[in-house]
């Protein structure tokens, strides 16, 4: 039996983070692709709350929900590739940082998606918020950690490839880089790294999956 | 903001200099009625910590308030050496981290996962499915919302099974996430008339409720009651006309 493993699927942000994390500090694991519309009978037992991926078992223990899973890796595997800073401060706004993108970036990315009339301009003026945010995060730092790929980074993978990949899919263009020179510098930097493009999908299988997904809600909306 | 803290460490000279640091330079602002709020003042009274607190009008938010969380500029935010943490749950962890004291997460990474996942649910999925049964009456499938709270409390419940808090012996991190539970819950379950909780359905939350209250980082730290109760019947009635 594996040490570690996780559950995940091909195109899921949230179990790529924890993949990349583990891959980052030179982890082995053993991975698992779970089916949505047919679940596992170990994911729901190690996750029987919310039935989701990621879970990430280490010698028989479930750990749920990517953050955590995240913070969980950095604090066990604490000698190679640290993620997260010593200093508290900066701690907290790397924790400040993650759920920023991963609640308010992500619903308003949703409003633009699926919203109609004011709720989607809201989530435009929402979703650029947040790119300004994280633009002035950047200061003259390669990656939010500084020299190497860090939490934050890891967390705004979701920024760099899967929000571009949304972006295509819908035909919408925020994230520009007139408007976020600093993020579009560090996107570039971020997807050309080796670990990256060798533990991310491409984002030619993603922007298919998003079209097909936006479509059929669209089809529903409007039936 | 800078020159207040110098005076204010002028003014004491009897305190250790640790002492005045801290006092003077810790600052929460914050709405005495808010669960989010009193997560963090119970935090820093479980480490001992002196803080400056200022009530802020949400009606009318202070230029500082604007400054120190111009994303949400929502309270809580913490201020410690002028540096602000927002977010309550950010700034739990924050505090534990910085001040010495009784800790408020464990040590243990799996336990410390854990307590993260319990507090993120409690925060989360619980309180949605809370609130939205408390409010009922005004929304939709009135029914459904109840068993979902019902179907989350019953989930806190069986975690209490054994313990006195879910943080074990004492108060910890998922207590003080859960906090709404033990004091604002039953204040809306009154104005709303909507009950979600009683010790015959969990008998081990209502024992922790009845502990949680007697603490002395809580007790002495709660809003009025008559007050809290004042504000969610505004809100009842205001919610009756718009229907």
């Amino acid at each position: 039996m594996a040490e570690v493993k996780v559950y995940g699927i091909f195109a899921g942000p949230f179990n790529r983070r924890v993949e990349l994390a583990l891959k980052l500090k030179g982890v082995e694991y053993e991975y698992i692709e779970e089916d949505r519309s047919n679940k596992s009978a170990e994911l729901v037992k190690y996750n029987p709350i919310y039935k989701q991926v990621p879970v990430l078992v280490h010698n028989g223990k479930p750990i749920c929900e990517s953050l955590i899973i995240l913070e969980y890796i950095d604090e066990t595997w604490q000698a190679i590739a640290p993620l997260l800073p010593k200093d508290p401060y900066q701690r907290a706004m790397a924790h400040f940082l993650a759920r920023l993108i991963d609640e308010k970036f992500v619903m308003a990315k949703y409003k633009v998606c699926y919203g109609k009339g004011e709720e989607k301009e809201k989530g435009r003026g929402e979703t650029c918020e947040v790119l300004k945010y994280l633009d002035n995060e950047l200061q003259d730092k390669i990656f939010f950690g500084g020299d190497n790929i860090g939490f934050v980074d890891i967390v705004a993978s979701y920024v760099a490839l899967w929000f571009g990949a949304i972006q295509e899919a819908i035909g919408v263009e925020l994230l520009t880089k007139q408007k976020f020179p600093k993020l579009s510098k560090w996107i570039d930097e971020f997807l050309s790294c080796r670990i990256i493009m060798e533990n991310l999908p491409p984002r030619e299988t993603l922007v298919p999956l998003y079209k097909a997904q936006f479509e059929a809600a669209t089809q529903k909306a409007s039936s | 903001m800078i020159s207040e803290d110098k005076n204010h460490h002028l003014k004491r000279k009897n305190k250790s200099s640790t002492q005045l640091i801290e006092m003077a330079e810790v600052k929460l602002l914050g709405v005495g009625g808010s669960s989010y709020s009193r997560r963090v003042e119970w935090a820093l009274k479980i480490k001992g910590v002196k803080y400056e607190f200022t009530e802020e009008d949400l009606q009318s938010k202070s230029p500082l308030l604007l400054e120190s969380n111009p994303v949400h500029k929502k309270i809580p935010v913490l201020i410690h050496n002028c540096k602000a943490i927002c977010e309550s749950m950010v700034i739990l962890e924050y505090i534990d981290e910085t001040f010495e004291g009784p800790s408020i997460l464990p040590q243990d990474p799996y336990e410390r996962a854990i307590a993260r996942f319990w507090a993120k649910f409690l925060d989360g999925k619980c309180l949605e499915a809370v609130g939205k049964a408390l409010w009922s009456k005004f929304g939709e499938e009135e029914e459904k919302s109840k068993q979902e709270a019902y179907e989350v409390l019953k989930i806190v419940d069986n975690e209490l099974k054994d313990k006195k808090f879910i943080g074990g012996d004492n108060i910890g991190f998922v207590d003080v996430a859960a906090n709404y539970i033990p004091f604002w819950l039953e204040i809306v379950e009154e104005a709303t008339g909507v009950v979600l909780v009683t010790s015959e359905k969990f008998p081990h939350l209502c024992a922790w409720r009845d502990e949680y209250l007697n603490c002395s980082e809580v007790k002495e730290n709660l809003p009025d009651r008559d007050t809290m109760l004042g504000f969610f019947k505004a809100k009842v009635l205001a919610a009756t006309v718009a229907k």
